[in-house]
């Protein structure tokens, strides 16, 4: 459905290779997780993806349709969607016209009440308040989640979306994301380091250094891990699938 | 109740009837869809055109200078002022002076605003100039909108003049609004307050093309546990001009904080001085000034919903902008 043909980006300006020709190619109604160490380019594999950054070489192409040059809001009329792992803040902005705003092209009735709901907030104690620097970390990583939520989406993609929720929230996360995906048909990237998150995926994909190192099932993947095989890491980290983690 | 009455030359059947023109501009500037409940006073050109007045709420023309007194009796609740101006004649300077006195713990609403449509080559200007007498714990809300249009090069200026005393125990809330169409504005507005008085002021200020605008806000914290909070939001185009210059004063333990944003396109130029005194080791008073563009990554949230990069700034300066 979504596929990546030979897909590299050169940072002009100091000419570092961040994608190192990725081939991918993501099925309909699948959850995918992209995990690997920091800087490995995850998170600038899904801004190529919604288009915020152009391939230097290379193809992406949507149900055969190249999409290359699409800008990001042409993609997102054609049912991309980014959840950003560091979502801007809005002065002036309520949540409520944010989420709206977001809901707007869904042909289906959105309850934006049941969009705070799922990502583990009180419609009544935000729907009011400002999307700006009065909402602490967790708070905005769950209002950009509902933002993505909101739309019915071909193409989801989460940048870490586990950061700042809660252990509560977290089991309605991923029953929510369970749901979008049967509701929507929608395909769900998931970048992320917690096993939890792996753990709900259908396929995992690795990546180091700019490139796709692994791409198999989450058993096998995560069997690798647990091995210490399948992470490059040279050293311990807190919080991912690195070595001892 | 006392029935409502009109001035002198609406009685001799001399009123001008407000027009089409004259209700848009109404509309833009005090957000009347249709004549106002309560009391009001609309001025036209340098003249004052239609008045109503209430039991609790009287209006009375000034004999020394061209300008309005309004009283507000003690107690009065949940009433409301009408004052806009509207100005729609070129080649004219309308400078007036209006004093209103706001009787002891009354609620009242005050909405001022001025729209001018000059459609011609020579200047339209006015001048308000306000005095607010806040008595003993009465609560005001005061909004000022300006509002110009005209597809003419004459010059629409407005230079408002806002001073408030603000006695004991009294709240005022203050909403300053020019979002389009003024080519230049020099605002000042001073304030004091007495012991336990509050101030919130909301400025938004809107400037494109060649529009110069000027805002002096000065508040004076001169009673014990007052409070002041000044909020000012801009957005500077095309190649206008803005400059902010907030002093704030402390004279006694009060606490007062100021933030001033503004976002900066285009070849516009954006000027904020901050001034923060304090007059009492027990003063708290805080500025923070910030000054930039629209954040790239702000834009993209919202393309990445299906905005266009036009839709996307619309809504974060309308957003910003209030």
């Amino acid at each position: 459905m979504l596929e990546l043909e030979k897909v590299s980006w050169q940072v002009e300006e100091t000419e570092t290779e961040i994608l190192r020709s990725i081939d991918l190619t993501l099925a309909a109604q699948k959850i995918y997780a992209i995990t690997g160490p920091n800087g490995g380019g995850k998170s600038s594999l899904a801004k190529m993806i919604m288009g915020v950054y152009t391939p230097t070489s290379g193809r992406i192409l949507l149900d055969g349709q190249d999409i290359t040059q699409l800008s990001i809001s042409e993609r997102a009329r054609q049912g991309i969607g980014y959840a950003f792992q560091n979502p801007p803040r809005f002065k002036g902005i309520k949540v409520e016209e944010l989420l709206k705003l977001a809901a707007a092209n869904n042909p289906e009735k959105v309850n934006i009440y049941d969009l705070l709901y799922d990502v583990g907030l009180c419609a009544q104690d935000y729907l009011e308040r400002d999307v700006d620097a009065s909402l602490s970390g967790g708070e905005m990583k769950r209002i950009e989640i509902a933002t993505v939520l909101a739309r019915n989406l071909r193409v989801a993609v989460f940048d870490e979306p586990e950061a700042g929720i809660d252990l509560w929230s977290f089991q309605k996360l991923a029953e929510t994301f369970t749901s979008i995906h049967q509701k929507y048909d929608t395909t769900i990237v998931i970048i992320s380091h917690q096993e939890r998150i792996l753990e709900l995926a259908d396929e995992i994909i690795l990546m180091v250094n700019g490139k796709i190192s692994l791409q198999s099932t989450k058993d096998k993947i995560l069997a690798g891990i647990l091995h210490n095989e399948a992470c490059l890491c040279s050293e311990r980290c807190e919080k991912g699938v690195g070595q001892n983690a | 109740m006392k029935p409502a009455c009109v001035v002198k030359d609406v009685k001799k059947g001399l009123v001008r009837m407000l027009n089409a023109l004259d209700r848009l501009m109404l509309e833009k500037v005090a957000d009347l869809h249709e004549i106002p409940q309560g009391a009001y006073n609309i001025r036209k050109n340098g003249e004052g055109v239609q008045r109503n007045t209430t039991a609790n709420i009287d209006i009375v023309t000034k004999k020394d200078q061209p300008g309005i007194d309004v009283f507000v009796k003690p107690h009065t609740q949940g009433e409301s002022v009408h004052i806009p101006v509207i100005v729609t004649e070129e080649d004219i300077t309308d400078v007036v002076y209006n004093t209103f006195d706001i009787g002891e713990y009354s609620d009242v609403l005050v909405v001022a605003g001025c729209g001018i449509h000059n459609s011609g080559s020579r200047k339209s200007q006015h001048d308000g100039i306000h005095n607010f007498f806040v008595r003993k714990g009465a609560r005001l809300k005061y909004v000022e909108k300006h509002y110009g249009e005209g597809d003419g090069k004459g010059q629409r200026v407005l230079n408002p003049k806002t001073i408030i005393e603000v006695e004991d125990g009294a709240v005022v809330e203050l909403e300053l609004v020019q979002i389009k169409g003024i080519d230049s504005t020099v605002r000042d507005t001073e304030i004091r307050l007495a012991e336990n008085a509050k101030l919130v002021v909301t400025e938004r200020l809107l400037t494109y093309k060649d529009q110069e605008a000027e805002s002096n806000i000065t508040v004076e914290l001169s009673g014990a546990n007052s409070s002041a909070q000044i909020i000012s939001r801009s957005v500077a185009q095309d190649h206008s001009r803005q400059s902010f210059y907030f002093d704030l004063i402390g004279r006694n333990k009060a606490r007062g904080h100021i933030q001033c944003d503004a976002i900066i396109m285009h070849e516009a130029t954006v000027r904020s001085t901050p001034r923060i005194s304090a007059y009492h080791s027990e003063a708290q008073l805080v500025h923070e000034a910030a000054i930039g563009k629209i954040e790239s990554e702000q834009l993209i949230k919202l393309m990445t919903m299906g905005l266009s990069e036009k839709e996307a700034e619309d809504t974060i300066l309308k957003g910003f902008l209030g």
